[in-house]
C-alpha cells in the first residue's frame, strides 16, 4: 500500500499521475505545469523586451509581438500564478487542517486535468495558425476584428481552463468548511488557509462573469451571435464590464493566497506568534469583498462618467486600508522577535517594500483625474509588476523553499537560494522600477517599438537588463530544483525548526492518508503548543488508531476533460464564424464541426454518466495496514530514505 | 520656529521633487512638463500623491529597517523565545486610522477634479447668432490613423491637430472600426475612443508649439488596436488665436480644391487617377476613406510617424504594409516607383500655410 516502499515502474507511474486523486499528488501536477507555463511566459517576456531594449527595432514583427503580449498576460496569470498557487493550496490547506485529502478528490483531479487541457488547447495556437493577439483583456472591438483562430483558442481555453479552476476553488470552499479536524476552529485557523478560503469564495463569484463573457464571445465569434458587434446592436463595453468583473477580483484570487503564504513564513522565520491574527483575517475578508466593488477603476477612461469615475475612485482607495493593516502586522510579527534570514524569510523581507511600492502606485492611480494620464501607460505597467512580481511571484518563490521539504521530503540549496534571490530581485527592480518614469514620460503600453529621441531609449535598454535577470535568475531556481533531486532526503517532521501549524508536525516522507490518526487541535499554532508542552509526538489525537476510508483513483476525470478539448476543435473550426464566413480563418465542414462538437461532448457527457450510476465508494486501508505502513516509513526513514 | 522648519521642509521636499520630475522627459510628450491647465492639474495631484506615498513608504521601511536591524537572531542570540504577542488594539487603530486621514487627503482633490474634467456644458453655449462659443473638434480614430474634424468651422483635417492656445478645446471622440484612446501626454490625459458612443472631454493648450523640437506636440494612441497601435501617432499643432483663424480661413479656402487627371503635373495626374478616390485634397470635403491630404506639405510627419520627406512618403506609398502592418490601403491602388515619386513630390505642394 505505501507509496513510498515499493518502486513502481515508469508507465506505472505515469498511470499513478494520470489517475490520482491524491491531493498530494494533484499539488505536484499543478506545481509541475505551472512551472512549465512561467517558464513559456517569462520567455515570451524576454523576447519582448529584447525587440523594445533600442528604438526602431526589427527583432520581431508587429503582429508576433501583440500576440506574445497577450500569450504573456494570459498565461502568467491564469496559466502559471493559478496552478502554482494552487498547487500550495492542494499540498498544504488539507495538512494545515488535519485532513486525509480535499472534499472532494475527483474534483480535484477533474479541476486539474480541465486548467491543463486549457492550457494546452490555448498553446496549440502557436501551431496552428497564430496566437491570441488582443491582449489577455481582449476588448471586444479588436477581439471580433481579429483575423484568423487567435482569439478562438482564448475563448475555448480559457473557457476550459476556467471550469477547471472554479471546480478546484468550490472543492475548497468545502473542505475547508467541513474537513477541519476537531478542535480547528475558524478562528484558529492558519492564514494561508484563511486566505484559501477567501480566494476561493472570490473564485465562486468572480469566474462566472469571465465565463459568461467568454460565451457570448464564443457565439459571437464562431456562431456570428452578435453580443459585442456595435453595428448590429452589440455593444463592447458590456465586455469591458463582464471581464473586469471578473479581472479585478482576479488580482485578489492571486495575492491573497501570497499574503497567507508570507503570513506563515513571517511568524516561523521570527519564532514569533502572528501579530494581530483576528485583525488579518478581518482584514483579508474585507479586501476580498472590497475587491468585487472596484472592477469600473480599470474603465476611467472609458468614459463613465463623472459620478462613476468618482464612486470607483474611492472604493479602491478604500482597500488600501486593510492592505495597510496587513503590512504593518507582518512588521509587528518581526519586532520583537529572532529574525533569521532563510531563503524564503528573504523572499518575505524583500516583498514588504516591493509590495508597499506596488501599493502607492495603485492608490495614485485610484486618483481618476491622474489615472487619465497612467492609465495604459509604461506606468501602468510598471504598477501591476510591482504587485504581481514583488507580492506574487515572491510569495511562490519563497513557499517553494519554504514547503519543498513537506512535499517532496527534499530540501532546495540555500546558497544557490541566496544567489537566485539577489539575482531575481535585482532583476526586477532593474526591469520595473523605471518604467514608472517612462508612463510619466509619455510611452504608451503594449507598443512593439517606439521612435528613439523621445526621451525612452536608455530606459528601455535598462529594463530590458533587468529582464535577462530575472530570467537568468528562474534558471537558477529551476537548477536548484532540479539539483535538489539528487540531494539527500530530508525525513523529518518541522524541517525549519521553527514550525507553527500542523503541517510541521507531520514527518516527511508523508503517508498517502495524511494523518493515521485525526489530530486535536487545541489551540491556535497548534504544533507549537505541543512543542511548547514537550510533546514529542507533535500532536494529540482526537480518535484511536483505526481503519481509514480512503477515495478510489479514477480515470474519468481525464476522459471528461478530453471530450472537451474535442469538443473545443469543433467549435474552433466552425463554418458559422464571422470569420470563417469571410475567409479570413479556416473551418470544417457543418458536418465535420459537428462531429467534433457533439462527439466531444458525448465524450464528457458519457464519462458523467459513468460516473453517476457506477458507485464509487473508496476503500478502507485497515489498521493493520496502518500499522504496517507506518511502520515501513519508520524503516524507511532510518536508513535514511534511500530505497 | 519648529512650525515654520517643518513648512520650510516640506516647501524644500516639493521643490527638489519638482525640479527632480520636471528634468523628466521632453516637454513635447512627458506628462512631467505639462503645457495647459489639464495637464497641470495632474500633475499637482500626482505630486501630492507622491507626497503622501513617500510619507508612507518612509514609515513604514523605518519601523521595518529597525525591526530587522533590532531583532536579527544573530543579535538576539540563537536560543532568544520571543514573547508571543497576541496582538495591540491600540496599534490597529493608529494604522486604521492614519491612512484613512492620508486618503481622505488625496480623496478632495480627486472627486473636484474628476467632475472639473468631465464638465462640458459649455460644448452647447452659444452666442447671439447661434454659433458655438467654444471651439469643438471631433476626433475619429480609425486603424491607424486620426481625423480631426471642425464642424462649426465646417473643415476637416487629419492626423495633425491644429488648436487655438489659451482656450478650451472641446473634443468629440469616436472610432470607426476598434476602440482607440486619445492621448496628448504633454497637455492632458486621456479618452477613450469608444465604437459605439461619442465621449466628450476638453483640453487646454498654454503655450504654441513653434518652440518645440519638431513644432508639435506629439499625440499617442493608448489602446492596443492591433498590430500598429505603436505607429498610430499623430502629432499637435497649436497656434496663436490669430495664427488659428487665419489656418481656419485658408483651410475653407481650399474648398472645391481637387486634383485632375489631365493635369500637366504628372504627380497630381496620377494622384487623380489612383489615390484620390479615398484621399480629399479640399479641407471642406467632408469625411474620407483615408485621411484628407489638403494641409499635407504642413506636416510634420508622413503616416503619423515617418520623416516629412519626398523619401520617406515614396517609401509609404510603396511599401504600406511593410511600414505599417495591418493597414487599409495596401492593396488598393497600383503606381510604379516613378509615379510614387511624382505623387510624392505634387503632395509636398499641397499646403495652407506660408
Amino acid at each position: 500500500m505505501s507509496s513510498v516502499a515499493q518502486k513502481k515502474g515508469f508507465g506505472a507511474q505515469v498511470w499513478d499521475f494520470l489517475t490520482t486523486v491524491d491531493h498530494k499528488k494533484i499539488a505536484i501536477l499543478y506545481l509541475a505545469s505551472g512551472t512549465l507555463f512561467f517558464a513559456i511566459a517569462g520567455f515570451e517576456a524576454i523576447l519582448m523586451r529584447i525587440q523594445l531594449m533600442v528604438p526602431n527595432n526589427d527583432f520581431m514583427s508587429a503582429g508576433l509581438f501583440n500576440e506574445l503580449l497577450t500569450m504573456h498576460g494570459t498565461t502568467m496569470l491564469f496559466l502559471a500564478a493559478t496552478p502554482i498557487i494552487f498547487g500550495f493550496m492542494n499540498a498544504i490547506v488539507p495538512l494545515q487542517i488535519g485532513a486525509r485529502d480535499v472534499a472532494f478528490p475527483f474534483l480535484n483531479s477533474l479541476g486539474f486535468w480541465m486548467f491543463f487541457f486549457g492550457a494546452v488547447f490555448l498553446h496549440l495556437s502557436f501551431f496552428l495558425g497564430g496566437a491570441p493577439d488582443a491582449g489577455w483583456t481582449s476588448y471586444a472591438s479588436l477581439s471580433l476584428y481579429s483575423p484568423g483562430h487567435g482569439i478562438d483558442f482564448y475563448v475555448l481555453g480559457l473557457q476550459i481552463s476556467g471550469a477547471g479552476t472554479l471546480i478546484s476553488g468550490l472543492n475548497f470552499i468545502v473542505t475547508i468548511i467541513t474537513m477541519r479536524a476537531p478542535g480547528m476552529t475558524y478562528m484558529r485557523m492558519p492564514l494561508f488557509t484563511w486566505t484559501t478560503l477567501v480566494s476561493s469564495s472570490l473564485i465562486l463569484f468572480a469566474f462566472p462573469p469571465l465565463t459568461v463573457g467568454l460565451f457570448l464571445m464564443l457565439v459571437d465569434r464562431m456562431f456570428g451571435a452578435n453580443f459585442f458587434d456595435h453595428t448590429m446592436g452589440g455593444n463592447t463595453i458590456v465586455w469591458e464590464h463582464l471581464f473586469w468583473i471578473f479581472g479585478h477580483p482576479e488580482v485578489y484570487i492571486l495575492v491573497l493566497p501570497a499574503f497567507g503564504l508570507f503570513s506563515e513564513i513571517i511568524p516561523v522565520f521570527a519564532r514569533k506568534r502572528l501579530f494581530g491574527y483576528s485583525s488579518m483575517v478581518f482584514a483579508t475578508i474585507l479586501i476580498g469583498f472590497l475587491g468585487f466593488m472596484v472592477w469600473a477603476h480599470h474603465m476611467f477612461t472609458t468614459g463613465m462618467g463623472a459620478t462613476a469615475n468618482a464612486i470607483f475612485a474611492v472604493a479602491t482607495m478604500a482597500i488600501a486600508v486593510p492592505t495597510g493593516m496587513k503590512v504593518f502586522n507582518w512588521i509587528l510579527t518581526i519586532w520583537g522577535g529572532s529574525i533569521k534570514v532563510t531563503v524564503p524569510m528573504l523572499y518575505a523581507l524583500a516583498f514588504i517594500p516591493s509590495f508597499v511600492a506596488g501599493g502607492v502606485t495603485g492608490v495614485m492611480q485610484a486618483t481618476a483625474p491622474l489615472d487619465y494620464q497612467l492609465h495604459d501607460s509604461y506606468f501602468i505597467v510598471a504598477h501591476f509588476h510591482y504587485v504581481i512580481v514583488g507580492g506574487i511571484v515572491t510569495a511562490l518563490f519563497g513557499s517553494a523553499h519554504f514547503y519543498w521539504p513537506i512535499i517532496f521530503n527534499r530540501a532546495l540549496s540555500e546558497k544557490l537560494g541566496v544567489l537566485t534571490f539577489w539575482v531575481f530581485f535585482i532583476g526586477f527592480h532593474l526591469t520595473f522600477f523605471l518604467q514608472h518614469f517612462l508612463g510619466l514620460m509619455g510611452m504608451p503600453r503594449r507598443v512593439f517599438t517606439y521612435m528613439a529621441d523621445q526621451g525612452w531609449d536608455a530606459f528601455n535598454m535598462i529594463s530590458t537588463i533587468g529582464a535577462i535577470m530575472m530570467g537568468v535568475g528562474v534558471v537558477l531556481l529551476v537548477i536548484n530544483v532540479l539539483l535538489s533531486i539528487k540531494s539527500p532526503p530530508v525525513n523529518r517532521r518541522d524541517y525549519w525548526g521553527d514550525g507553527r501549524s500542523l503541517e510541521w508536525a507531520l514527518e516527511t516522507p508523508l503517508p498517502f492518508y495524511n494523518f493515521k490518526q485525526t489530530p486535536l487541535v487545541r489551540g491556535f499554532d497548534p504544533y507549537w503548543i505541543e512543542k511548547e508542552e514537550g510533546n514529542e509526538e507533535g500532536m494529540v489525537y482526537a480518535e484511536p488508531l483505526g481503519d481509514i476510508h480512503m477515495p478510489n483513483n479514477s480515470i474519468i476525470p481525464l476522459g471528461m476533460t478530453i471530450g472537451t478539448f474535442i469538443a473545443a476543435f469543433g467549435a474552433l473550426y466552425s463554418p458559422w464564424g464571422d470569420q470563417a464566413i469571410a475567409g479570413t480563418a479556416d473551418s470544417l465542414s457543418k458536418a465535420g464541426s459537428l462531429t467534433l462538437l457533439i462527439g466531444g461532448l458525448g465524450i464528457t457527457v458519457a464519462c458523467m454518466i459513468i460516473r453517476s450510476v457506477k458507485d464509487d465508494l473508496g476503500y478502507h486501508v485497515t489498521k493493520a495496514e496502518v500499522e504496517q505502513t507506518e511502520r515501513a516509513l519508520a524503516e524507511f526513514r532510518a536508513k535514511g530514505g534511500k530505497r | 520656529m519648529m512650525k515654520g522648519l517643518k513648512k520650510w521642509r516640506l516647501f524644500g521636499l516639493l521643490a527638489a521633487l519638482t525640479v527632480f520630475l520636471s528634468a523628466c522627459g521632453e516637454d513635447y510628450l512627458s506628462t512631467l512638463r505639462p503645457s495647459g491647465p489639464v495637464g497641470q492639474e495632474q500633475l499637482n495631484i500626482l505630486i501630492l500623491a507622491v507626497v503622501v506615498m513617500t510619507f508612507v513608504v518612509i514609515v513604514v521601511s523605518t519601523i521595518y529597517l529597525v525591526a530587522f536591524a533590532k531583532f536579527r537572531r544573530a543579535k538576539v542570540g540563537e536560543n532568544f523565545m520571543p514573547k508571543q504577542v497576541e496582538g495591540s488594539h491600540t496599534l490597529e487603530v493608529i494604522w486604521t486610522v492614519i491612512p484613512i486621514i492620508l486618503l481622505l487627503i488625496l480623496a478632495v482633490p480627486t472627486l473636484t477634479a474628476t467632475y472639473k474634467f468631465a464638465d462640458v456644458a459649455a460644448m452647447d453655449e452659444v452666442n447671439e447668432n447661434g454659433d458655438p462659443t467654444a471651439l469643438t473638434v471631433n476626433v475619429t480614430a480609425k486603424l491607424y490613423w486620426w481625423e480631426f474634424e471642425y464642424p462649426a468651422q465646417g473643415i476637416i483635417t487629419a492626423q495633425e491637430l491644429v488648436v487655438p492656445t489659451g482656450e478650451k478645446v472641446y473634443f468629440n471622440l469616436k472610432a470607426a472600426d476598434v476602440k482607440h484612446s486619445f492621448w496628448i501626454p504633454a497637455v492632458g490625459g486621456k479618452m477613450d475612443t469608444n465604437v459605439e458612443n461619442v465621449n466628450k472631454f476638453y483640453l487646454q493648450f498654454d503655450k504654441e508649439s513653434e518652440g518645440l523640437k519638431d513644432g508639435v506636440f506629439y499625440g499617442k494612441c493608448a489602446e492596443l488596436c492591433g498590430p500598429s497601435h505603436a505607429l498610430m501617432d499623430f502629432k499637435v499643432k497649436t497656434l496663436s488665436p490669430e495664427a488659428f483663424d487665419a489656418w481656419v480661413a485658408a483651410m475653407q479656402d481650399t474648398e472645391g480644391a481637387t486634383a485632375d487627371v489631365n493635369s500637366t503635373d504628372a504627380g497630381e495626374a496620377a494622384f487623380a487617377n489612383s489615390c484620390l478616390s479615398c484621399h480629399a485634397v479640399s479641407a471642406v470635403a467632408g469625411a474620407g476613406v483615408g485621411p484628407n491630404l489638403t494641409a499635407f506639405g504642413d506636416r510634420n510627419r508622413v503616416a503619423g510617424f515617418k520623416d516629412h520627406t519626398v523619401e520617406d512618403t515614396v517609401d509609404w506609398i510603396m511599401y504600406p504594409e511593410e511600414n505599417k502592418p495591418g493597414n487599409l490601403m495596401t492593396g488598393k491602388y497600383n503606381v510604379t516607383e516613378e509615379e510614387a515619386q511624382a505623387i510624392a513630390e505634387y503632395l509636398m505642394t499641397l499646403k495652407v500655410e506660408d
